[in-house]
């Protein structure tokens, strides 16, 4: 019996956390390499055409998103190939457009209505017919400062 | 009795030196997965909605800088087929008209570019002539206001930008889309 109580009382029972900063650092590259920060799961495939005369959204409690484009493969079952509207998360039609964009200004402050953008978020391929119809919309909605979003020129 | 003492000595606690890295760890991972990217585009006032008809004005035709694209993402400018690289400088020559030229605006104030894009226009295009068109009066307004007060315009104050705005002002016009080609 004393045999085993003097080794017991000899150990260091401590674990060593010499390399807990290190599996930290671990973590924090993992998560920085995997987090993709955005404010709504894309449905739809949009690949932003390129432009040069970009000016930045600064506010985005004032920014409201539509989303265009033809849906991603794992959607394509039940919602075809044909470019869709994706208005906050979920697929939308275009009457649908006047009540989100409602629903957003109530949000807002009224003073700062009048600041508030929607930002076009609309794939480069898909055709200007479902465009113009989202830019009706809008100009029927009273929303008319509106953003082609793209993506700087790389030259 | 014997038992409780060596327990007490066995006393494990964890280890709390790293509490602050870790802490600052978590401080440095929120502060890289809020700096989000800001949105960018190009920036477009759309006109406001009626349910009239619009009014054909009546415009001299040589004040018109008329832009369609049709299905195929081809232009015609002034009802000549041309290239969208070539726009831009084309556009600014239309808007200024150094030469004095009959056919082109007679002041930049008259000047109204039309544009007009089929429904089966690629968005692509759209936005390239577009950011084209509108890339033309940048450099118009940038080279007014270096000229005027020696700064590009957006490092301007408002009252400036005003002037060179009311010299230069930005008119597009556009129509409602055709309806030849086929969407996607």
């Amino acid at each position: 019996m004393s045999k085993f109580k003097k080794k017991r009382g000899a150990a260091t029972p401590e674990v060593s956390t010499a390399s807990l900063p290190d599996i930290i650092f671990m973590l924090l590259f993992f998560f920085m390499v995997v987090t993709v920060l955005r404010d709504a799961s894309l449905k739809v495939a949009v690949n932003l055409p390129q432009a040069t005369e970009l000016s930045k959204l600064e506010k985005k409690s004032l920014v409201n998103y539509i989303y265009v484009g033809k849906p991603l493969l794992k959607e394509q079952k039940i919602y075809g190939t044909k470019p869709r509207i994706q208005l906050g998360d979920k697929f939308a039609e275009l009457t649908d457009i006047p009540l989100f964009i409602a629903t957003h200004k109530e949000k807002v402050q009224e003073s700062q209505q009048p600041l508030i953008t929607s930002s076009l978020r609309v794939d480069g391929d898909v055709t200007m017919g479902i465009v113009s119809d989202v830019k009706t919309q809008l100009r029927k909605s009273n929303q008319l400062k509106v953003n082609y979003s793209a993506k700087k020129e790389s030259k | 009795m014997a038992r409780k003492s060596s327990r007490d000595r066995m006393k494990n606690e964890v280890n709390a030196g790293s509490m602050a890295d870790i802490a600052f760890l978590l401080l440095i991972f929120f502060l890289v997965t809020t700096t989000i990217q800001v949105d960018s585009g190009v920036l477009v006032r759309l006109p406001p909605w009626s349910d009239d008809e619009p009014e054909t004005e009546k415009l001299n035709k040589r004040n018109v800088y008329s832009v369609l694209v049709n299905a195929n993402n081809e232009l015609l400018v002034r009802g000549e087929p041309a290239e969208v690289d070539d726009l831009r400088e084309n556009a600014k020559n239309f808007i200024m008209n150094p030469d004095k030229r009959e056919d082109m605006a007679e002041t930049p104030q008259k000047a109204i570019i039309s544009l007009r894009n089929d429904r089966g226009t690629k968005y692509k295009t759209y936005l390239k002539v577009y950011n084209e068109l509108k890339a033309a009066y940048t450099e118009l307004r940038n080279t007014e206001s270096q000229r005027e007060f020696g700064k590009d315009f957006d490092e301007l104050d408002r009252e400036d930008m005003r002037v060179i705005i009311a010299k230069v002002p930005l008119i597009l016009s556009e129509a409602e889309p055709t309806e030849f080609g086929e969407e996607n």
